[in-house]
């Protein structure tokens, strides 16, 4: 492992002034399940490696029914999930939440890792679209905010420009008879990479028998997560059954872009596009009706 | 004889001795050694897949400050050309050497070509990338069937075909082409009923040991070379580290460690030479190596992919009258598959009385293939198990009254040659027929749309004696200090101490068990070949006679009697009135004569065959091809369980490792030959959240041949279980499988999905 500089920053101003001097050639770490293995196997290079840990504002982890959900981009999961009376609003972010790594790296594994990684596999990502979060990005500039489907431009790789710092996501409240779900499929049953994986949201009319608004989101199908607008537009006004959720898995599939890699085929991937949807759509539907 | 034997300490499950150790992290594994002066070692690898090297230039990475040696080929001396018995297969030194350090050609994906010791890993690291290269790509042969071809590119070009024992004329990468002839199968086959013939293609599979490979070593200014590593068979790797190094082999003392799982990638030697090497240059200092899984994955040896086509028929009342088997191993980038002991595997369960199997071992840009628990019989057994179940469902007959009716039994003759000894299959098949798994219905699908199967087949391991040694000394409190020689993997240390006290009439606790080195106890095989509870069991059941007769001589001196007017029986030695036991006496071996230590050196025969019998039942998950195991039962003959524990986790495991190489395992490869899945994340093993509990049901059939009815137990579990998975997706879901892994995007595929 090459040598680097360590720094601790204490708040969002120090940390983005040190990236907008360095650049490329520093590094931000947050729960660092990611940066450290990518570092140590020289698959990343830092001069400098900037701890974003003991910010405050990335810390934040707060819920108000009005302003929704606020959580800070070096959240662990294991506060996410800690929290029961977050557990019960947002059900989806739980199964991604604890689906990322094993408990020691829950720990540490941060939301804002996930999604500065930009892998377009990453277990949080489709369920971030499908919740229509919001990134809140802070550089010497200020303060500005990013559609979550919009903050990726391809593996790997992120819209943040030199000098910007992701500081947390916002979350709107749950609507009434909402519900959200993320599945991934592994071919085993744990440790793995999804080779498809779906993450979506729905709401349903007060007597639950028509959708009247659904988000849709793939990941491992395409360069980045892949938001499918189109899938969940497809739902809405239509009744609530096997018919339009097959129909908007259809419209998944056929969004779906993926390449064949170690992990899967094209055609599996392309496959499972439309069986992750339905099954996700499944168990968000349950939730929603509950 | 053996039958009616009373034990008191064999089928007892006492406590490992080295569990303690183990479980609270103080056990030194071969990665733990510390020494004075210790420096660290880098290895450069070949980022091509086939590549003539023309120039390797170090003089940067000599200069880098903290870098103590860099070595390569050149300090290596040409080994000679002979080919020798070792561990579970052959070994010539020639290309170990070449496979340990390249020379002039880089053969497979992280072949090595060079390598530094410094003083800390990170600048031996750095020093990797000052070297300079000079690569001539070739285009890589990557496939066993392509590299049959004529048109093939050329791995190694020296290499001519050992056609039916005749050497060919032409440079090839079919190593050897052997066949086995019995009866008259074209004949047989025109006489069948119903004939069932088949492909299969299986992938390249890792042995999936936890710890990585490791070696330190110092070589002495005397010109001695002492090495500390993690290895089945430290008297290899002693013979290794001599041929490889031309130094004396009473020069080099090889310690072997503590070991994280082996399963026959750690019969051969891939980094201590290395370190000795690097060591001699680096001024004499110790220098370490250790493997990362990349490392390992890329460049150790895995187990071969095949292709085979395996015919069998059968007339109208189910009996197989005639089979053909065509086998095609991947050996690597250097000759030696386990085509022979596929061969041996593929028809072992079973009686025929035409037969005929072509084998063929086939070099390819792949790192050098090295043994797998039960070398080559998984996928061979695959394609047998499949056809044998192909066939019973076409004559309407139960796959296990299939097998019993044509099941091996004693002096069947084998499609490769031996006749069979006291063999115990059909027993195998009978408790599985009457287990409580195969009488229960099977097991209701978890989601709407999933199918549920089940399904069985059988396995053959042919197994090991070799040579074991040890020696015991009787302490005077009565605890013997027992040091044996063979690596201790599943619970060695346990089941040899178990009978050596079960001879002497001790107690387990009264034995100290403890493994030696090349220095300090007599020559060992290797732990492998599943012979090491047999063969060096037989070891410790000769010294405890010994240690027996030597009391005896004590007692008699006590008494002032003949040794052989002495009788033992357990741990008393008695004549007439007189008795003293065990402990006592040894109290008093200094009035009767002194000091007393023992040792044996045996070379062992008489190991048996074994068998294995398992039934499985898969959830399919249709839609997505993913395969979920819900129940699993495996019948073996054991011999004799000396530890049940011991035995019972060797079924286990075995199971375990079978049914991951059937759903997930394989070296996934670009076109131009990089491995791309180096890492336990994307090599898929399974984990403990994939598999249920594995039932096992010994069934214990004494080997007359051992003095406690041992056979060997650790590889024939991992024979049956593709077979069986495929049986019982077939049951599932109607689709036979011909392919490894059979994985869900393989499912999908045979279903017809994509």
């Amino acid at each position: 492992m090459q040598a680097f500089s360590y720094v601790s920053a204490k708040s969002v101003s120090e940390a983005s002034a040190i990236l907008a001097q360095e650049g490329d050639n520093a590094k931000v770490l947050s729960g660092g399940t990611d940066i450290i293995v990518q570092l140590r196997e020289g698959r990343r290079s830092a001069h400098v490696v900037v701890d974003v840990k003991a910010i405050p504002e990335l810390n934040e982890l707060s819920y108000d029914a009005a302003a929704g959900l606020t959580i800070g981009a070096a959240v662990p999961m294991h506060r996410i999930y800690g929290d029961a009376k977050l557990a019960a609003l947002y059900p989806g972010l739980m199964d991604s939440a604890t689906l990322i790594g094993g408990t020691a790296i829950q720990g540490r594994a941060t939301l804002g890792g996930n999604v500065c990684t930009a892998s377009p596999a990453g277990d949080a990502l489709p369920t971030l679209i499908a919740l229509n979060a919001r990134c809140v990005v802070a550089s010497a500039n200020g303060t500005r905010e990013i559609a979550i489907e919009n903050f990726f431009a391809g593996p790997g790789r992120t819209v943040l420009q030199k000098g910007d710092l992701l500081v947390a996501f916002k979350l709107p409240a749950p609507q009434p008879n909402s519900g959200a779900a993320y599945l991934r499929f592994i071919p085993r049953n744990e440790m793995d990479i999804a080779v498809v994986s779906a993450g979506v949201s729905v709401q349903l009319s007060a007597d639950k028998s028509t959708f009247i608004a659904a988000r849709i989101a793939l990941g491992a199908v395409a360069p980045t997560p892949l938001f499918v607008p189109e899938a969940g537009a497809a739902l809405i006004g239509q009744p609530v059954g096997a018919v339009a959720v097959n129909a908007a898995a259809e419209i998944a599939k056929a969004a779906a872009r993926p390449i064949s890699d170690m992990r899967g085929s094209a055609e599996q991937r392309k496959h499972l596009s439309a069986v992750m949807t339905k099954r996700t759509l499944e168990i968000a539907i349950e939730r929603a009706r509950a | 004889m053996i039958e009616t034997q009373e034990f008191k300490v064999i089928g007892t499950r006492p406590i490992r001795p080295d569990g303690i150790d183990k479980v609270t992290g103080r056990a030194q594994y071969g990665a733990d050694i510390k020494l004075q002066g210790l420096l660290y070692g880098r290895v450069l690898r070949s980022p091509h897949a086939h590549a003539r090297i023309r120039s390797v230039d170090v003089s940067a990475a000599e200069k880098l400050p903290g870098v103590k040696a860099v070595i390569t080929g050149r300090d290596f001396p040409a080994a000679s050309n002979e080919t020798v018995h070792a561990g579970e297969g052959v070994v010539n030194f020639s290309y170990l050497s070449e496979n340990l350090m390249a020379q002039t050609r880089a053969l497979y994906h992280g072949h090595v070509v060079a390598a530094v010791a410094a003083v800390d890993v990170h600048i031996a690291e750095e020093a990797l990338k000052l070297i300079k290269v000079d690569y001539e790509v070739l285009t890589p042969v990557l496939d066993v069937i392509e590299a049959m071809r004529d048109d093939s590119p050329v791995v190694l070009q020296e290499v001519r075909t050992d056609e039916l024992g005749e050497k060919g004329t032409k440079p090839t990468n079919i190593a050897s082409h052997g066949r086995h002839d019995l009866g008259d199968v074209d004949k047989a086959f025109a006489n069948a009923a119903v004939i069932v013939e088949r492909e299969f293609v299986t992938g390249t599979v890792h042995q999936g040991y936890i710890e990585p490979q490791n070696g330190t070593a110092i070589s002495s200014m005397d010109g001695s070379i002492t090495a500390w590593t993690s290895t089945q068979s430290a008297w290899d790797e002693r013979r290794e580290i001599s041929e490889v190094l031309k130094v004396p082999l009473a020069m080099v003392r090889v310690i072997p460690m503590e070991i994280g799982g082996g399963f026959g990638g750690k019969l051969n030697a891939y980094l201590e030479p290395l370190a000795a090497a690097l060591s001699r240059k680096a001024g004499h200092q110790p220098v370490k190596l250790t493997m990362s899984r990349d490392e390992v994955l890329k460049a150790t040896g895995p187990t071969s992919a095949s292709v085979m086509r395996v015919k069998m028929g059968a007339d109208k009342s189910g009996r197989i009258i005639a089979a053909y088997a065509w086998m095609a191993y991947e050996a690597g980038a250097f000759p030696g598959s386990p085509i022979g002991a596929g061969a041996a595997v593929i028809f072992g369960p079973y009686r025929f009385e035409n037969a005929r199997i072509d084998y063929y071992d086939v070099i390819v840009n792949k790192p050098k293939a090295q043994a797998y628990r039960a070398p080559g019989g998984t996928n061979a057994a695959y394609a047998a198990e499949v056809v044998v179940n192909d066939l019973a469902e076409k004559l309407g007959i139960d796959p296990l009254e299939m097998r019993l009716k044509n099941g091996a039994r004693q002096g069947d003759r084998r499609a490769d040659g031996p006749t069979y000894g006291p063999i115990a299959y059909l027993e195998t098949i009978e408790a599985i027929k009457v287990s409580a798994h195969y009488n229960s219905p099977k097991p209701a699908p978890s989601r709407l749309g999933n199918k549920v199967g089940r399904g069985v087949a059988s396995g053959y391991w042919g197994n090991w004696d070799g040579r074991s040694s040890a020696s015991a000394v009787i302490n005077s409190d009565g605890r013997v200090s027992y040091l044996e020689g063979s690596t201790d993997i599943g619970g060695l240390r346990a089941s040899l101490a178990m009978q050596l006290a079960e001879t002497i009439g001790l107690k387990y606790e009264d034995i100290r068990p403890m493994m030696g080195d090349t220095q300090t106890v007599g020559f060992n095989d290797a732990t492998g070949g599943s012979r090491s509870t047999y063969g060096s069991g037989m070891a410790a059941h000769r010294l405890g006679l010994k240690i027996i007769a030597e009391m005896q001589k004590h007692a008699a001196a006590l008494w002032d009697v003949q040794p052989e007017q002495v009788n033992v029986k357990g741990d008393v030695y008695s004549c007439g009135e007189k008795a003293i036991t065990f402990k006592e006496l040894a109290g008093q071996l200094d009035e009767t004569g002194g000091p007393i230590s023992v040792s044996v050196s045996l070379d062992t025969k008489g190991a048996l065959p074994t068998f294995a019998t398992q039934v499985v039942d898969v959830e399919v998950d249709v839609e997505t091809g993913k395969l979920q195991i819900l129940r699993y039962t495996a019948a073996q003959d054991v011999g004799r369980a000396i530890h049940p524990s011991y035995v019972e986790g060797q079924i286990q495991g075995g199971v375990v490792q079978g049914l991951g190489w059937a759903m997930h395992e394989e070296y996934v490869y670009d076109k131009d030959g990089h491995l791309l899945n180096g890492s336990l994340l994307d090599y898929r093993m399974p984990t403990a959240l994939d598999m249920p509990m594995i039932d096992t049901i010994l069934v214990e059939v004494p080997n007359p041949n051992h003095p406690f009815g041992v056979k060997g137990v650790g590889e024939v579990p991992i024979v049956p279980p593709a077979g069986a998975l495929a049986n019982a997706i077939y049951d599932a879901i109607g689709v036979r499988m011909n392919v490894l892994p059979m994985n869900p995007r393989n499912v999908l595929k045979a279903i017809g999905t994509i």
